[in-house]
């Protein structure tokens, strides 16, 4: 058995499928680039694989992370040819390496993620500039999400405006993304008075436990 | 005009399941458009997660896509949200493969297996920008034709069709397309004359209706020459290889899964069955060929499972191999085969033990009704020991939950057949819990009875709704309890369905006004909007008239002039064999001459279970 870990861009068309669509996208294209996982015992056999946080549908992402067990050992870089040739547009593998069979699971060593997130917007960029302020100052933000209260606060770890230009913002953001714990970009969106406007977001980055925090920008 | 994936992505950013709405699968056909002079876009008047799956059109995809000079795209019916998404953004319909609006392509062919999808064409035309009626539609615009099993009585729809192509659609497409090269440049009347020399297909425009004082239809008439008269459906006579490279959607779909048809048509006779009439005769494809195609649709797919098409998929000759090859596929990863339209009298042992060895979901089986009785008066004779010694052999394998499905109002049921249809459940139910106790589970379906063109019961009238509503009533009062889930369908949509099956061209105003009024996915329980089509029946002698009276012989009926092979005084008979409780045996032990070998006299091989036209007896 050999446990190969992907780092994965989603891109447009895919990007508007759910991680549970995409699980299935890439047990197939996994059987066409000839690899064979491995799969539970039971009534309903599952490969085993897993992505280590969940995209939500209509994000794009630069490098997420998706672990494999095969059930024969393969050369990463023959992986990582065989699955790009069978992959739909949309989704690219940009790296595949070996990890420890007895390595934590991915997505109990997510930390973090980092969000960049374009923004149409009539709002000018020094009033942007002034509600980050203000948002990043506030001790607690509270907020409800599908009629839970909870902190918006302590989800946010980093916020900045990237660039700005006409009609268009691009901020970053760090947001915790534990169990249990994770900031979603159209939160602080809509906390800083931006919910409405037409927007695009891209997860950049996956922090994991690993990291030390504050390695971003 | 060619939406760029900036515009796609505004319209979407409000829209649930994007993905819909984007293509993008593997094995998906994008050819070059400026390159290719004929355009086709496929149009499946229903919700993508349900398009995918369409057999026909896949078929289409693939035969179209590999003419040189030909391309095809696919579109299907945008979910309301999306509707009005496009209709904001004052943006057409679209094709999944280049994003090129409806208005684009030469030629837009809808798939219509069903009637209760018709309000979706019109909005789908509406969203392209295209007129709704053929008669308002020139050379400028698309030609729009529609095939599949519920254009053999193409009336309630003529009015928006340029040309049906009618019956099996694997040669009449390549038809189609030549006679559409060959006439480009002439005005939509010439382009329609062409079309109209091909066999199976039905230009409406050249036929007159009249009708009685009555109501009744008087006659359809070409009013041209050399429009023909009857239009017989097209028939392969060997079924073509089938496609192997199938679009893998990237969203979750409702069946996605390995589908090859491994025979068409059915030997069996039920009176009720369209399929079972319109597909004649039955056309087997040969076991080396589904087991190629298998192996090659797995290498271009990675599908887990694999549904073997038929109409009745236990009496292929080879299913037991099929079975097997398949459980040696199995070795490198667990595949799961699907055999939809299981007999009970053909099912045996030996395949429920090789299916069980791979992943199964389920057993489907369809006495459809309570007493012997009544099934010999269908046709479908199965003892109801029988039934009961698959459930038990079903439940002793391991499976825990069978799924039976059953109609109401069939002509001549009583209370006695429904009281049996609660025994038969029951005692299904007790073989389950003698092997797995409370966690056996019988999943029942109860359907409506509507009687369809082109079969014996063509004749009969649907049973009123108050009936109906009381049989179903009592069927979901006496079968509560656990271990017992039941389903049924609104009644009134039942009768909306036997009103459109049946229907004449009058009801294409009924169709125009119903969708103006807001209706479509009718289907879906949803949206499904009885007041709309209520209001919209007042353009035409009702639904009654056309769902729930009886016919008599004589009567002229709207889908006479569609000829499908199969003598109309045969199906008389069968009719009157019906009534009187006479059964028919499977056409493959002895010959009942229903006449489509003499039809399609020209075409007979001897892979078909019928004898030979030239002989005696056929």
């Amino acid at each position: 058995m050999q446990r190969l870990r992907l780092t994965y861009a989603v891109d447009f068309p895919l990007h508007y499928a759910s991680a549970l669509d995409r699980a299935k996208v890439w047990e197939r294209a996994t059987r066409r680039a000839g690899l064979t996982l491995v799969y539970s015992s039971g009534f309903s056999p599952r490969p085993r694989m897993q992505d280590a946080a969940a995209l939500p549908v209509g994000f794009r992402a630069q490098a997420e992370l998706l672990d494999l067990w095969l059930a024969e050992p393969a050369d990463p870089a023959e992986v990582q040819a065989a699955l790009s040739a069978a992959l739909p547009a949309g989704l690219t593998v940009r790296q595949v390496e070996e990890v420890a069979l007895d390595e934590p699971a991915l997505p109990a060593q997510v930390r973090a993620a980092e969000y960049s997130v374009a923004v149409e917007t009539a709002t000018p960029a020094a009033e942007v500039r002034c509600r980050l302020a203000d948002l990043l100052a506030a001790e607690q933000l509270p907020r409800q999400r599908r009629g839970r209260p909870y902190d918006l606060r302590p989800l946010i770890e980093g916020l900045w405006l990237e660039s700005e230009g006409a009609g268009e913002i691009v901020l970053a953001m760090i947001l915790a993304a534990r169990e249990g714990a994770t900031g979603r970009p159209e939160e602080v969106l809509d906390a800083l008075g931006l919910g409405d406007d037409f927007c695009r977001v891209r997860r950049r980055h996956l922090i994991l436990e690993s990291e030390r925090p504050g390695e971003g920008p | 005009m060619q939406l760029s994936t900036e515009q796609i992505e505004r319209l979407l950013c409000r829209v649930q399941r994007p993905g819909r709405y984007v293509g993008g699968e593997v094995n998906a056909i994008r050819k070059d458009w400026d390159a290719t002079p004929i355009r086709v876009c496929l149009a499946f008047p229903d919700l993508y997660d349900l398009g995918m799956s369409n057999l026909g059109l896949a078929i289409l995809y693939h035969i179209l896509n590999g003419l040189e000079d030909v391309l095809a795209e696919r579109v299907y019916a945008p979910w309301p949200d999306m509707a009005m998404a496009l209709r904001q953004a004052g943006l057409p319909l679209y094709s999944l493969e280049t994003y090129h609006a409806l208005a684009d392509f030469d030629i837009i062919g809808f798939g219509l297996p069903y009637e209760i999808l018709y309000t979706n064409v019109l909005e789908m035309l509406d969203l392209a920008g295209l007129p709704l009626c053929s008669a308002d539609r020139d050379a400028r615009h698309p030609l729009v034709i529609a095939g599949g099993h519920a254009t053999f009585n193409p009336e309630p729809v003529a009015g928006f069709i340029d040309a049906f192509v009618i019956g099996d659609g694997e040669e009449a497409i390549v038809d189609v397309v030549t006679a559409y090269k060959t006439t480009r440049d002439q005005d939509r009347l010439a382009q329609l004359a062409a079309l109209a020399q091909i066999d199976g297909v039905y230009v409406p425009r050249f036929y007159d209706v009249a009708y009685r004082d009555d109501d009744t239809l008087a006659r359809i008439a070409p009013n041209r020459p050399d429009a023909p008269l009857p239009i017989r459906r097209r028939l392969v006579p060997t079924l073509p290889p089938p496609p192997t490279r199938p679009l893998l959607p990237n969203i979750t779909i409702t069946h996605d899964r390995a589908m090859i048809e491994i025979q068409r048509g059915c030997t069996r006779g039920c009176r009720f069955c369209h399929a079972g009439m319109v597909t004649r005769p039955l056309r087997e494809r040969p076991l080396a060929e589904v087991l190629a195609a298998m192996d090659e649709t797995l290498a271009h797919s990675g599908y887990e499972e694999v549904a073997f098409l038929s109409l009745s998929s236990a009496d292929y000759s080879h299913i037991g191999e099929l079975v097997e090859a398949l459980g040696q596929r199995s070795a490198d990863y667990p595949l799961s085969i699907s055999l939809p339209s299981l007999r009970i009298e053909s099912f045996s042992v030996e395949l429920a033990d090789a299916v069980s060895r791979g992943r199964h979901s389920g057993f489907t089986f369809a006495p459809e009704a309570g007493t012997e009785r009544l099934r010999a008066a269908i046709n479908k004779p199965i003892p109801a020991g029988q039934m009961l010694d698959v459930a038990r052999q079903l439940f002793q394998r391991g499976f825990r939950t069978l799924k039976l499905y059953f109609m109401v109002g069939l002509p001549g049921e009583t209370m006695e057949d429904l009281q049996a249809i609660i025994d038969l459940v029951y005692a299904v139910r007790a073989e389950g819990r003698r092997v797995h106790g409370r966690q056996a589970q019988v999943n029942v379906s109860i359907s409506t009875f509507v009687p369809k063109p082109h079969t014996p019961f063509q004749w009969a009238a649907l049973a009123p709704l108050g009936e109906i509503r009381a049989k179903q009533g009592l069927l979901q009062e006496r079968l509560r309890g656990s271990g017992l889930k039941v389903s049924w369908n609104d009644p009134w949509l039942s009768r909306l369905e036997a009103a459109l099956c049946r229907g004449d061209r009058r009801l294409g105003a009924v169709i125009q006004r119903a969708w103006e009024r807001g209706a479509r996915f009718d289907g879906w329980e949803e949206w499904f909007d009885r007041g709309a089509w209520e209001a919209a029946f007042a353009l035409s002698p009702g639904p009654a008239f056309y769902a729930c009276r009886q016919r008599a012989r004589d009567e002229a009926l709207p889908w006479d002039h569609i000829d499908i092979g199969v003598r109309k005084s045969y199906l008389w008979q069968e009719w009157e064999w019906s009534q009187q409780g006479r059964t028919r045996s499977d056409c493959r032990q002895q010959c009942h001459g229903c006449g489509v070998n003499l039809a399609f006299g020209d075409l007979w091989t001897a892979g078909w279970p019928c004898p030979s036209p030239k002989k005696e007896g056929g």
